[in-house]
């Protein structure tokens, strides 16, 4: 669902029923809520009849569980609010400020003051309060963060502006205060819209994962049991191309496991009986039974769950970079403020004077810019990552991934696309190529799904085709029986001939016991897969493999994407070790993998990417995913984020010489309430303004893909 | 002193737009922002 003719196509579907009343679709969170009767003419109205009115638009339906997504959508409210009242408080505070600056006499001045801070205080209240809880947090635990400054700044200068203004003062700074906050609040609710969009679109996709399986009770009949409840010992029916639900063991049938995700093992696995299966396995072409060995909660998912959380060493500690300069920052202003406080009481004797001056360098100098300067450009950076598929989970990713030297793929579902490609068909003329696709059209094997996709002549019309699991595929015509797989399958009689290809599978197609083609695989490499490698070599990268595949594929596709340093045949614990030992020796990696064995290498590395394809827990493990085909997001991603991090140290730069030249004024005391406005809106307006030059700035040197609405095709949810 | 009357209705008329954005808040108009964009197109005579 992504776009106007999907709203009116869904709501139109849905409104035809009688039952329902109202209907109303939401394009950005991808659910339809609905309003129906309880019962129409005397009956009980079903709502499943909605459900089915959507499919048969075409568009898949999950009932939605309400979670964690209500949670941030309210507190996004909450920030939206606040940023409307202290918007609503700053611009009358300000209007009444200029007529205090263009010169009111005293008691109009001291009337505007008053309603001034009568408006200031329940804004600062009420919106000021997501600085002040974080502040505290972040002191109780013994730490600093950019909330502390801010919420000093804030609550001192509106104390300060109080006093004065029952003193009949001439300086309040309620404008400058409340305008304070309003332009944090907006870099805060930028961010969080942020996180939240690419959670809303990560989660989405996790939706589209099968949680249930068929359990088959002891008297045979059958029944869809959620993943959570399977028991051990409990038997499963496995249709082909379903997902192993948990780690089993198989009691009856044959077929074909693809693996790729679990273990990163390219070619698929003939298995039969009494062979034990992991959870998360694809199986290809035979139905299968099997008995669970482990419940969800014990299978092999959670050790790598147990894995990650292990591994999560570098990334809690890291700090963010707007906290890391706060660290700095902070003290360096509160003691300047404490100096100016004590330096003008003693040399001039005046302490309500030294009071102003100490608090007009608390506000010059509370990091308003700062405040901004990270936040927008994180918000304009994801949104151009966003634009070309990638999402961001947080800030924080972008600003590690502009830190790292060092990139390690895994190769099954991220250097490849986990799909084979036929590269050589030997011997196949246009009549073989025609029997070859009619048998392979009848299998969910990765291989013939390939074959069938490459048939340039039509298919044979074959009746009795029949799926050898584990095998390959037969089918009896009156000319003969052809067969197409395996070796030992397809000519049983023939000894293997010339060395089978290392790195490539191999498909024979006999007719009565003579081959009369052969057709040869690969793995097909990630579109853009070459270009992306060699781009990061160009700027310096070192790459690497972290594979669990055999040896022979992992050299090949190494060797044919130049990447020097290789690594096979790894277990999960052994890519975390991989990743730990380049991080050992000062280098920042970036993990792109996408399987359950590479989910904890993912959270041990210092920032990791995954694509959409990967499996739940490896998304949820990297910090970003990417949404096209194309590898050619890794290099694009690391671009963008190193060209934000330049705009970050040039936005803390601008704020800093802002400050070099406006803290001396406030020294000196000449600081008054209308410099403090103008310098404090110039500097913010100037930081945006260097953040929204990302946008500008030249596309990288890649290939360029269309931009499309991310998702189209692959999430048909409505 | 007198111009200050009009105070009043300023601060009011500030109100007012609060109020506004406000309810247009929990009326729940900044749910879809995407697909408000789209219904724009929509002529509603399909």
């Amino acid at each position: 669902m992504f776009c106007g003719a999907c709203i009116s196509t869904v709501e139109a579907a849905v409104l035809r029923l009688p039952l329902v009343r109202s209907a109303r679709v939401n394009l950005t969170t991808r659910r339809v809520s609905c309003v129906w009767a309880e019962e129409i003419g005397g009956k009980p109205a079903d709502p499943v009849d909605i459900l089915k009115a959507i499919a048969a638009t075409g568009y898949r339906t999950h009932l939605f569980t309400a979670g964690a997504l209500d949670e941030s959508d309210t507190l996004r409210n909450k920030l939206l609010v606040a940023v409307g009242i202290s918007g609503f408080a700053a611009a009358n505070i300000m209007l009444l400020s200029v007529s205090v600056w263009s010169g009111a006499d005293a008691a109009t001045r001291d009337m505007f003051h008053w309603i001034s801070a009568l408006i200031a205080a329940p804004a600062l209240i009420y919106a000021g309060r997501f600085f002040f809880l974080s502040a505290w947090n972040a002191l109780k635990h013994g730490r600093t963060n950019m909330d502390v400054p801010i919420s000093l700044a804030v609550i001192l200068s509106y104390t300060i502006s109080l006093w004065e203004t029952i003193n009949h003062g001439e300086h309040a700074w309620f404008d400058a205060t409340v305008s304070l906050l309003f332009f944090l609040l907006i870099g805060r609710t930028l961010d969080h819209i942020m996180r939240d969009r690419a959670r809303a679109a990560i989660t989405g996709l996790a939706r589209l994962a099968p949680r249930g399986a068929l359990v088959v009770d002891a008297d045979g009949s059958r029944r869809y049991v959620p993943v959570d409840e399977i028991k051990v010992g409990d038997r499963i029916a496995l249709a082909a191309g379903e997902r192993i639900p948990v780690d089993a063991e198989i009691v009856s049938g044959v077929s074909d496991v693809d693996l790729s995700i679990v273990t990163g093992e390219s070619v698929p696995l003939p298995v039969g009986a009494g062979d034990e299966l992991k959870s998360g396995g694809l199986n290809l072409t035979g139905s299968l039974m099997i008995a669970a060995t482990a419940t969800a909660k014990d299978s092999l998912l959670s050790e790598i769950i147990g894995m990650m959380e292990a591994a999560e060493g570098s990334r809690a500690k890291y700090r963010r970079i707007a906290d890391r300069a706060a660290g700095y920052y902070s003290p360096v202003v509160h003691a300047l403020a404490l100096a100016c406080f004590l330096g003008w009481g003693f040399l001039d004797g005046d302490w309500k004077h030294a009071m102003l001056v100490a608090v007009a360098v608390l506000i010059i100098t509370c990091p308003c810019a700062l405040g901004l300067a990270v936040p927008v450009v994180q918000v304009v950076a994801s949104g151009r990552l966003f634009k070309h598929g990638i999402m961001v989970k947080d800030g924080s990713a972008i600003e590690r991934l502009a830190e790292i030297d060092s990139v390690a793929f895994d190769k099954t579902g991220t250097l490849t696309m986990g799909r084979p490609r036929l590269t050589e068909a030997v011997d196949a003329d246009d009549r073989d190529w025609a029997i070859a696709t009619a048998l392979a059209s009848h299998s969910l094997h990765p291989l013939s799904r390939t074959l069938a996709e490459h048939a340039a002549t039509p298919a044979l019309g074959f009746e009795a085709v029949t799926e050898k699991p584990g095998e390959g595929l037969e089918a009896a015509t009156p000319e003969g029986i052809y067969r197409l797989g395996r070796h030992g399958f397809a000519c049983p009689g023939e000894p293997v001939g010339d060395e089978p290809r290392r790195a490539a599978s191999e498909v024979l197609l006999p007719g009565d016991g003579v081959i009369l083609a052969r057709f040869c695989f690969e793995d097909l490499l990630r579109p853009n897969a070459s270009a992306a490698i060699r781009a990061l070599d160009k700027q310096g990268f070192a790459t690497a493999v972290l594979s669990g595949d055999r040896i022979a594929v992992v050299e090949e596709t190494a060797r044919r994407l130049d990447i020097p340093l290789w690594f096979a045949e790894l277990n999960p614990k052994e890519k975390v070790e991989a990743c730990e030992k380049l991080q050992s020796a000062g280098r920042r990696v970036l993990m792109v993998g996408d399987g359950i064995n590479d989910a904890p290498a993912l959270s041990a590395a210092h920032v990791s990417m995954a694509p959409a394809t990967a499996a739940d827990v490896g998304r949820q493990a990297a910090d970003l995913v990417f949404m096209h085909d194309g590898l050619d997001a890794v290099p694009m991603a690391i671009d963008i984020s190193r060209r934000a991090g330049r705009l970050i140290r040039q936005n803390f730069a601008l704020a800093i010489g802002y400050n070099i030249i406006a803290v001396p004024i406030a020294i000196a005391g000449y600081a008054t309430p209308l410099i403090a406005a103008v310098a404090m809106s110039t500097s913010s307006l100037i930081v945006v303004a260097n953040a929204l030059r990302l946008n500008r700035r030249s596309e990288p040197d890649m290939p360029q893909r269309q931009v499309r609405p991310v998702l189209a095709g692959t999430r048909r949810t409505a | 002193m007198n111009m200050l009357i009009y105070l009043i209705p300023a601060l009011c008329l500030g109100g007012l737009r609060l109020a506004a954005f406000v309810w247009s808040l929990l009326s729940g108009q900044y749910e879809d922002l995407e697909g408000a964009a789209w219904r724009v197109l929509d002529d509603g005579d399909d």
